[in-house]
Parts: C-alpha cells; sequence; structure tokens
C-alpha cells in the first residue's frame, strides 16, 4: 500500500503527464486513495495500469457511491491492486449532478469539481459523444468514461453503477440495467431514493379492492 | 397469390411448406435454382433460452445461448431475478444490525460474509479482536468452506449423472451444520461473528465433536474421490472443458478456485494475511490446465486444507475472552447489567441507537469460498453506513462463463456452469 508520501509521489508523476488529473490524495485508515478529475479517469487508470514500477493491473471492484448532501454528490470508485507487492489503490472519480445544477440557481461548481459538469469537448478526443445523457425520464445523468477495454471485469460492474446510481458510462460497449427490471424507472441506490416506496401488488387485494396501491 | 413483399428466397420456400433450415439446405439446390446453398449466419444460428428455472443452474439464473448446431456461439448471462436490495436495506440499520442481512447474501459462504463485513467496520473503528476470538472465527470460516464446499461438489456431480455423490455430500454436510448448531445455536445464517469477536464462546463438547468430524470428512472426501476420480463419465466430461486462458482470467477479474485451477496460487488468506491465518500452516492447492476437472481437484484438495486448518486452530485455541472489552463498540456481558449502572447505560446506548462510526472509507476484502469478497463501508459520522458495497466473487466470476463456453458443446455448459460455482443470492443480493 503506498502511503501518504508515496501517493504525493504518483500525485506529482501523473500530474506531469496529465496536469490536474489528480485533485487530491487521501490515507485513511490504511487504505490509499486518489481524488481523480473525472473527465480524465482513463488517463489516469491507464498510467497506473502500465507505468512500470505502478502496474496495478488487477481491478477488484468498481462502485458507486452518493455523497449527498455533500458536493459533488457522487463518485464512482475504483479498487485497483498491484498483485506482486500486495498493494491496493481507491482512485475516487467525483461526479457532480448535473441534474442539481439545473435546478438550483447554485452550481455545485465547488471549485475542482466544474470540469465534470461541463465535459470540456476538446478532452473528449476527435468524437465528441453527446454533451448530455439523459435517463429514460428526461433527467440529466453524470457521465464518466468506461473503462472496459482497460478492465474487462469491470464491464457487469459499470453496469451494476449504472442500474443503481444512474451515473452513464460513456463508450460501454452494453450499457442496460443489471440487477433491477429493466423497465424500472428510478436509481434505487442514491441516498434521496425512499426504502419501501415499492408498492407490493398482491393478487388476494386487487379481487375485492381493485386498485387499492394506488 | 404474389408473394409478400421483402422475402428472401429462403424464407419463401419456409412460407409454403413445413420445411426445417437442415433439410432445406439439403434440398435448396433442386427446389430453388440459382439461390445460394449459403445461408446467411442468423439462419443456421438458434438462439436459446436457458432458465431461469433450470435445475442446472444452482439458482434463478437465466443464459440466452446462440446455438450453431450443438455448439455455443454467443451466451449472454441474465440476473437480477432475486434482487433483494441488500446493499440498500443496509444503510437503513444500524452497524450492528446489518449482520444478519449480509449472511443471506451469498447463502452458503455466510460466515465469509460476516468476516467480511464485520472486519470491515472493526477497521473503521480501530478495534483489535481477542485471539480466541480470531481462532473461532478462522475455524467457522473454515467450516464454511468445507460446507459450501460440499453443497457445490454434490450439486454438481448431480448435474453431470453421478447421483450418489450428492447423498454423500449432504449427509457429510449436515455433519457440518450440526457443529455450527452446536456453537452458534443456527445451522444456517448463525450471526455468529460480533463487532469485536464472536456471539458466544464454544461450549463444552464441541472440540471433541470437530475432532470426530475431521476424521469423518479424512474418509469422507476420500470416497468422493473414489466415487468420481475414476468414473469414466465424469472424466470425459470435465477433462480438457471449458478452458480459458490464465491472463484473461486475470483480466475478467475472476478469483478463487477458478483461477487457482489455471495455475495461479493467489488466496488471500495468504496474501492478506487476515486473522490467525499467517500463523497457520497449510498450502495452496492449484492445477495447471485450467479446466472443469482441475477445478473440481482444486476445491477437493482446498477441503483437505481446511481441514488441516480447522485441526491447528483446535490445537493452537488460546484461552481467554471470546468478545472485546469496549464498551463503546462491543455489548457488555448480560451478568453485568444487574449489578453496574454504567453497563446497563452502554447496553441501552448500544441497542437502541447503536455506535457512531467517524467519517471514512473501508474496503476489506477476504477469501471466501468462492474467491475474493470485498466489503466497501462508507461511513458518515452517524451509527449507519451510508454505504455498503459488496465485491461479490460469483458476481465478478460469471463474466467468464462467456469465455469458457463459446466454441464448446451445449451440454457442456452444464459442466461450466456447474464447475464455475455461482450462487445467485451472491450475485444479485
Amino acid at each position: 500500500m503506498p502511503d501518504a508520501p508515496g501517493l504525493e509521489l504518483i500525485l506529482a508523476e501523473i500530474n506531469r503527464s496529465e496536469p490536474g488529473a489528480v485533485i487530491d490524495t487521501s490515507f485513511d485508515r490504511e487504505q490509499a486513495a486518489l481524488i481523480v478529475d473525472s473527465t480524465k479517469i482513463l488517463a489516469v487508470l491507464g498510467w497506473l495500469k502500465d507505468t512500470p514500477g505502478q502496474e496495478y493491473t488487477f481491478l477488484d471492484s468498481v462502485h458507486g457511491v452518493d455523497y449527498l448532501p455533500n458536493t459533488p454528490r457522487f463518485a464512482v470508485h475504483y479498487e485497483l491492486l498491484n498483485r506482486e507487492r500486495y498493494e491496493r489503490l481507491r482512485i475516487k472519480a467525483l461526479l457532480a449532478d448535473p441534474a442539481a445544477a439545473d435546478e438550483s440557481g447554485v452550481t455545485v461548481s465547488a471549485g475542482t469539481t466544474a470540469p465534470s459538469a461541463t465535459p470540456d469537448p476538446s478532452a473528449n478526443g476527435t468524437d465528441a459523444p453527446v454533451p448530455t445523457a439523459l435517463s429514460p425520464e428526461g433527467v440529466e445523468m453524470p457521465r464518466i468514461d468506461s473503462c472496459v477495454h482497460l478492465y474487462p471485469t469491470a464491464d457487469f460492474q459499470e453496469r451494476e453503477v449504472f442500474d443503481f446510481f444512474g451515473i452513464h458510462f460513456d463508450g460501454h460497449p452494453d450499457l442496460r440495467r443489471i440487477l433491477m427490471p429493466e423497465d424500472y424507472v428510478g436509481w434505487p441506490q442514491r441516498r434521496d431514493f425512499p426504502v419501501g416506496g415499492e408498492p407490493v401488488i398482491f393478487t388476494k387485494d386487487e379481487v375485492s379492492n381493485p386498485g387499492w396501491w394506488q | 397469390m404474389p408473394p409478400p413483399e421483402g422475402l428472401s428466397p429462403v424464407e419463401e420456400a419456409l412460407r409454403d411448406e413445413e420445411v426445417t433450415v437442415s433439410d432445406l439446405k439439403s434440398t435448396l439446390e433442386e427446389r430453388l435454382p440459382g439461390a445460394s446453398v449459403e445461408l446467411a449466419p442468423e439462419q443456421e444460428m438458434m438462439t436459446v433460452n436457458m432458465g431461469p428455472h433450470h435445475p442446472a443452474t444452482h439458482g434463478v439464473l437465466r443464459l440466452i445461448v446462440d446455438l450453431e448446431g450443438e455448439v455455443v456461439k454467443d451466451l449472454k448471462p441474465v440476473v437480477g431475478y432475486v434482487h433483494t436490495g441488500i446493499e440498500k436495506s443496509c444503510e437503513t440499520m444500524n452497524y450492528w444490525k446489518v449482520i444478519p442481512f449480509v449472511e443471506r447474501m451469498d447463502y452458503l459462504g455466510y460466515f465469509s460474509n460476516m468476516e467480511s463485513y464485520v472486519g470491515a467496520v472493526e477497521k473503521l473503528v480501530g478495534l483489535e479482536i481477542p485471539r480466541r476470538a480470531q481462532y473461532l472465527r478462522v475455524l467457522h470460516l473454515e467450516l464454511n468452506r468445507l460446507h459450501s464446499h460440499l453443497v457445490w461438489l454434490g450439486t454438481s456431480a448431480l448435474d453431470l449423472g453421478a447421483m450418489g455423490v450428492y447423498f454423500y455430500c449432504f449427509r457429510d454436510r449436515d455433519r457440518v451444520l450440526d457443529v455450527f448448531e452446536m456453537s452458534t445455536g443456527q445451522r444456517m445464517h448463525t450471526r455468529y461473528f460480533q463487532i469485536g469477536g464472536v456471539a458466544e464462546d464454544i461450549p463444552a463438547g464441541f472440540e471433541k465433536k470437530v475432532r470426530e468430524l475431521i476424521e469423518t470428512m479424512k474418509i469422507g472426501i476420500g470416497q468422493y474421490e473414489s466415487l468420481l476420480d475414476r468414473n469414466e463419465i465424469f472424466l470425459h466430461r470435465t477433462k480438457g472443458v471449458g478452458i480459458v486462458e490464465r491472463q484473461r482470467l486475470l483480466d475478467l477479474g475472476v478469483t478463487g478456485p477458478l483461477l487457482r485451477a489455471s495455475g495461479d496460487a493467489w488466496d488471500l488468506r495468504k496474501e492478506e494475511g487476515y486473522l490467525v491465518y499467517p500463523e497457520i500452516e497449510f498450502d495452496v492447492p492449484v492445477g495447471t490446465v485450467g479446466d472443469g476437472y482441475d477445478r473440481y481437484r482444486v476445491r477437493l484438495t482446498e477441503m483437505r486444507e481446511s481441514l488441516k486448518i480447522i485441526e491447528q486452530c483446535l490445537d493452537g485455541m488460546p484461552e481467554g475472552p471470546w468478545l472485546a472489552n469496549d464498551r463503546k463498540y462491543v455489548l457488555p456481558p448480560r451478568a453485568e447489567l444487574s449489578t453496574s449502572m454504567e453497563s446497563l447505560i452502554h447496553h441501552f446506548k448500544l441497542v437502541t441507537e447503536g455506535f457512531r462510526v467517524a467519517p471514512g472509507e473501508i474496503y476489506n476484502p477476504v477469501e471466501s469460498p468462492r474467491g475474493e469478497l470485498g466489503c466497501f463501508i462508507l461511513a458518515d459520522g452517524s451509527s449507519k453506513p451510508a454505504r455498503v458495497h459488496f465485491r461479490e466473487p460469483s458476481f465478478v466470476n460469471l463474466q467468464s462463463l462467456r469465455d469458457m463456453s463459446i466454441g464448446e458443446y451445449v451440454a457442456d455448459l452444464i459442466q461450466t456452469l456447474a464447475m464455475l460455482d455461482p450462487i445467485l443470492g451472491g450475485i444479485d443480493r
């Protein structure tokens, strides 16, 4: 596990080749983490995977986190592992909620997170994707680049993050819901999604009292 | 009647009579002079739905399989049929009330689930657990591995037509559950691991019972081997089937016996060295080819290694407390409640409100019977976790099923799936 000074070295080295990619580091309870700009996530992951001396070639887990009420609200975490040295490193890509920025006049662009809310078209290369990703209900979703081509294991896990948090992964080969039903509305793991909000329709009640659950 | 527009010659021929694609192909030339004998790929391919209620899927798993004749050309797993929102439910509960939830994900590896979660909370609050509790945990984790592999072996052999193995495995599996019942009071979903140790000390006579179990199991494992190792059908169906090269498995994030069968001695009990595993001597069995037979051999040898670990745990079990003595996180002993006001207050606060955890994040991986089971917890300063996520080995390993089955016969898909050992409760959570 890289310690706090080791993390600072990694930060400096990544930012030398990709300025502004790593925003901050954290070393908490013996676990190391890099906080990165979500628009440059592929550059960071690629650097950590391929640079000699780093070689974090194994991706353990990809999961979404909702930091409500903090801003930026969302994050996608990548748990990387170097198998030779047995070193773990967590990459946290922070994502602002574009829908929240529209509603309240207060923008969530607290300093460093502005690029994720409005991606710079030049940073996306030649084939600039659509500027926004809309959920089926027409609400703008946070977006991040998919890392499936770097780590094929991310396929199911990114689908799971999409399914539960409504985070759109650009370039994912098959971005569909995975655990919830295909026609499900809403993103259940978000903190503002209620528990128990689902009506349970028992056939016995429907006969005696049609539409009781409405 | 003029033919409807947009039909290919093949479809036109099919429209008139009841003709199957295969006999159409043989008579195409004479019936439709000038038409190409080669059929388009989608006309030779057949998409078959397997599951979700199929006895060989070991749960509610649906596979959409594209077949060309008998050969699998593509495969898509569809999961989520038993999704119960366990991760979401965990966010509504105090830290110590979450334990029964997480046990029910991978319903054969409940001690691993608990260790992954409870260990994560202990790391979050910085709680050291007593030596005796560590030994008891390792003991139960390994008994659990035994139990899980026995269920796997019984059902997998059943899939391949070896009915007898099932009865032998479930006979011995019940003996393991008897031991669980003795120490924890429950046969499954025991809620034995507490934050800070284990719930109860083992009763008198437990050691004798476990030693008896070890002796029975040593004979039992030999019995399964003699039933399967020279079973012509079993060998033919498992050898050389479902091989994926090691690098591809690593790219797909596969861990556990599947990875070890391909020759990679990757075991978190050795690498991470949690609890007292570093002090215990055991080997990590590996395969050479990575086919179904190697996966079977690796798991069977793992059961032998588990017996070794259990024996060492019994030999080295220290005396002492089995629960940490930190009243901010651990319930006081029951007897103290009637004499000490302070204990009563602690008990009341812990049961009603739970304990608060300073903000932070933790990822705690353990080696479950199926591979790396990682628990991520986000603490926001309250007495409930803000996010609990599990990196389920079944969920990640299932991605490799496509690579394992493409190009193989559809009958071998049953074998591949059985040797993959997915637990749908764990996949769907």
